[in-house]
């Protein structure tokens, strides 16, 4: 049995799995149902300075695809809009209930020095784990100076992290922002601070859907709507991208990443980890289905753990980094071609049409015996994948590698290149 | 004594038995399955309908809620798309040919699709077909039933005036007298007549039989051309002795009279049912006689179950319904009780080497209250070639060429009555469709 176990930024945590904070962690009610359920640990809805926010009525959206709801969800809502000592009451209580579990506090208050070790000191005294920053909320509290109106000033998430790091001794995670144009800069802004972690992604700036008739963004308040938080799992290769990113950033120095966006299973919580997080979290597959889908999240990567012979996270975290690469370093020699296996071929034609209408060319739509027959033109074929990836059959088109006894040559070393260097 | 009774089953249950057999999608459902149509290029389920409907351009249309957009390409190439959503045996045509079909086994529900695109197109109330600028030509029809409303339709939208002679009470043909019941219920037939007629330019004379009432030189004369789409006309007959005795029934006949039928209650049905033949007729009789109440319906066809014109799913379906299907059989007498039938003898059956069919000498005798002949109904032309006796036939049905035309000039044919016609609603009006553009170039021309 693999070990599930994990201690991020020396955060003991029973399984890799951890609620996000959001909705679902916002009241000792949810999290201790989380808890019983299976999850390994929480990120406590953030906490800010009383009095508490005012949240308004009607505040998600959602984008749903070919039948499935919520491929993508929304949110206008702000900060725990409950007063502080309520939840710190609630926090301290969890926390001595549940000992085993991460309980890690969400702050966010003005970016001053005062409100943040003020704050720090009181979440100290409940015996939480450690505190997330909330560099990253893209709406209400951002038009505040607050959220992600830090998150988007590198100078600022230094600041505050440095501040954080001084008076308290928690283990603290910084929380970023996707509405930027590099996160490492964010990141390593971050790390200069003396930052534990890093956590990611916050929600992306969006408008998920165009009501027609009212002529209004959605989620719709009285008629107007506001641009929304993004998440789900529409936005889970944007935030792959971004951990991979940090991941690989020498100035990064390997901090810890906590994985966020788009999570809905043990799969794709397994990838962000290949890509170097820790342990990831979860929000929006929780709201759609409930808190029992750690279940399935913590045995499919036990299950898939021992399948591979991975003892712990750490056996395979980050694997999957060094092979990340700039495409300048992708071999210009290798060569692929579609292969149609005819016995599965279920005569949809989307493979000819694909490559027909948009690509090379290189798939002839012909008829055997009558029957329908699709057939790949060696010399045509680029090997871009397009008739593999809208082929609706499993296995029915694969890509076979033709390229023969040629060496590695990227596009540095290759005589295209009208800039290329000569290969050593 | 034979057991034939009305009112087998209380009025609640027989308006139960004949409520619609499939009840509509809802829009949820409807945008559910039609995102697992694949858009498939060249797809095979429109190759595999008669009328060409592009079946995947409606199919998205209805995922993306552009529901008028899909039931505007469905009626644009079949006017009865509502009628052929219900009726057609799309197992065989179009979900047959669905590639979910080969890759899943389970097809993308194209039947369900149609009427849901169709209906709601419907009920919107709108008129969405256009005439053109009045012709001044006049053609005559013979018969209301698919091909005839079809072909009417399509030479009303090309600025045509189309009257239409059909011999019975109502239009609609099989679809208002022979489909089952339970495919159409709520008057749809009417409803979709009504719709078709809507277009204007097309005026229906009912109760006109032709070689009684009308007569086809008559309507050479006084119209610029002449469509018929008569349909079948008789029932085949078994060959066996005693063929007129009570309690012997053409399905067809009784299916009509079921259709007709204000109150179910009053429709007698045996005790015990035997039913010959192997198509949808036989299926549907033997369905509805259980549905009124009987209480053994078996249905004896002389080959196998592959060899039935009705289709598996058909066959399922009267299994599912309490119906006894008997292979290999074929009737050789009709077993009377004085006046009345009181069972059918039948001789188990084998191929020979050329594959015919041959008698094994063993007979067994199914008692019967009612026995009901579903073996095909044939085409009678005495009534056209009484008519004109320079009238084609081939098999023993109207020869008309590639446009339709029959051996008489300005006389075109289509459906049920033609040679190569496959018997089934939506080959029909497709004919009738494709006679309408012949039709109207014959009359640019002339």
């Amino acid at each position: 049995m693999a070990d599930l176990t994990y201690n991020f930024a020396g955060i003991r945590t029973p399984n890799p799995f951890w609620l996000a904070s959001a909705p679902p962690t916002d009241k000792e009610y949810n999290v201790v149902r989380a808890f019983e359920a299976g999850w390994g640990g929480v990120v406590w809805k953030t906490l800010g300075e009383d009095p508490p926010i005012v949240n308004v009525s009607s505040r998600y959206g959602a984008v749903n695809l070919g039948g499935q709801r919520m491929m993508g969800f929304s949110n206008i809502e702000l900060i725990t809009d409950r007063p502080l000592d309520v939840n710190l009451k609630e926090i301290a209580r969890v926390k001595k209930n549940w000992p085993d579990r991460a309980v890690v506090v969400s702050l966010m208050v003005p970016c001053e020095e005062e409100p943040w070790r003020k704050i720090l000191k009181k979440v100290e005294d409940t015996g939480a784990d450690g505190v997330e920053l909330n560099f990253g909320c893209p709406h209400g509290m951002s038009e505040r100076g607050m959220g992600s109106a830090v998150g988007q000033v590198p100078e600022y998430i230094e600041m505050v992290t440095k501040w954080c790091k001084q008076h308290s001794d928690l283990p603290v995670i910084v929380k970023l922002t996707p509405n930027i144009t590099d996160i490492r800069v964010a990141a390593r802004a971050a790390v200069r601070g003396g930052a534990d972690a890093v956590s990611l992604i916050n929600t992306i700036n969006s408008i998920v859907s165009v009501d027609l008739d009212v002529m209004a963004p959605t989620p719709i308040v009285d008629g107007k709507g506001a641009h929304a938080g993004y998440c789900g799992p529409a936005v889970k290769p944007i935030a792959l991208n971004m951990v991979a990113e940090i991941s690989r950033d020498p100035e990064c120095e390997n901090i810890p990443i906590s994985g966020i966006g788009g999570i809905a299973n043990w799969r794709d919580g397994a990838e962000f980890m290949a890509l170097g997080c820790g342990t990831v979290q979860v929000c929006t597959a929780a709201m759609h289905y409930g808190f029992k889908i750690v279940d399935d999240m913590t045995t499919g990567l036990s299950n898939w753990m021992d399948a591979k012979g991975y003892q712990s996270i750490d056996d395979f975290r980050g694997l999957a980094v060094p092979n990340l690469a700039n495409w300048n370093q992708l071999n210009m020699n290798y060569d692929i071609k579609a292969r149609i296996n005819q016995d599965l071929c279920i005569k949809c034609g989307l493979c000819h049409i694909s490559c027909e209408d948009t690509s090379h060319q290189a798939i002839t739509a012909g008829r055997v015996n009558g029957a329908r027959h699709y057939e790949v033109v060696d010399k045509d074929c680029v090997g871009c994948n397009l008739c593999m990836l809208a082929c609706p059959v499993d296995d029915c088109i694969t890509m076979e590698r033709v390229d023969k006894d040629k060496p590695y040559m990227n596009w540095n070393q290759d005589p295209r290149n009208p800039l290329a260097s000569a290969a050593e | 004594m034979s057991d034939i009774a009305a009112a087998r089953l209380s009025e609640a249950e027989l308006a139960r038995n004949f409520a619609d057999i499939h009840p509509p999608l809802d829009a949820r459902t409807a945008r559910i399955d039609a995102n697992r149509c694949y858009f498939c290029y060249d797809a095979p389920c429109m190759e595999a309908c008669p009328t060409g409907i592009d079946i995947p351009n409606f199919i998205r249309k209805i995922a993306t809620d552009n529901v008028r957009g899909a039931g505007l390409d469905i009626l644009d190439e079949n006017i009865m798309g509502g009628a052929c959503a219900r009726v057609c045996p799309t197992e065989v045509l179009c979900e047959g040919a669905c590639v979910r079909t080969a890759q899943e086994g389970k097809p993308v529900p194209i039947g369900a699709l149609q009427r849901y695109a169709t209906d709601w197109l419907m009920a919107s109330g709108e008129q969405p077909f256009k005439r053109a600028a009045p012709t001044g030509r006049k053609i005559a029809i013979i018969g209301a039933g698919p091909a005839g409303l079809s072909a009417a339709h399509r030479l009303a939208l090309l600025g045509h005036e189309c009257e239409i002679f059909e011999a019975l009470p109502k239009s609609g043909g099989l679809n208002e007298y022979g489909i089952a019941a339970y495919k159409v219920p709520d008057d749809f037939a009417q409803k979709e007549v009504d719709f078709i007629l809507g277009i204007g330019g097309i005026t229906v004379h009912h109760n006109k039989k032709l070689g009684r009432d009308i007569h086809l030189a008559d309507l050479r004369r006084n119209f610029d051309a002449v469509f018929i789409g008569s349909g079948l006309g008789a029932v085949q007959a078994l060959g066996l002795k005693g063929e007129q005795i009570g309690g012997l029934y053409n399905a067809v006949d009784y299916i009509a009279e079921l259709r007709q039928s204000k109150d179910k209650t009053a429709l007698a049905i045996g005790r015990r049912v035997v039913v010959i033949g192997g198509g949808s007729t036989a299926i549907d009789i033997a369905v509805k006689s259980k549905r009124l109440g009987a209480e053994d319906v078996t249905l004896v066809y002389r080959r196998g179950p592959e060899a039935m014109s009705a289709t598996e799913k058909e066959q399922e379906f009267a299994q599912v319904n309490g119906v006894t299907i008997k292979h290999w059989m074929r009737p050789v007498a009709i077993k009377t009780n004085g006046a009345n039938v009181s069972g059918v003898e039948f001789e188990h059956t084998k191929v020979i080497a050329d594959g015919g069919l041959t008698g094994t000498g063993d007979m067994v005798v199914i008692d019967a209250d009612m026995v009901f002949k579903a073996i095909g109904q044939i085409f009678v032309p005495d009534p056209v070639c009484e008519e004109a006796s320079r009238l084609d036939l081939h098999n023993s049905k109207i020869a008309v060429d590639e446009t339709y035309a029959t051996s008489i000039e300005g006389v075109f044919a289509g459906g049920d009555c033609i040679d190569g016609n496959i018997g089934l609603t939506v080959a029909a009006v497709q004919d009738g469709k494709l006679a309408a553009a012949a039709i109207n170039e014959y009359l640019a021309k002339k």
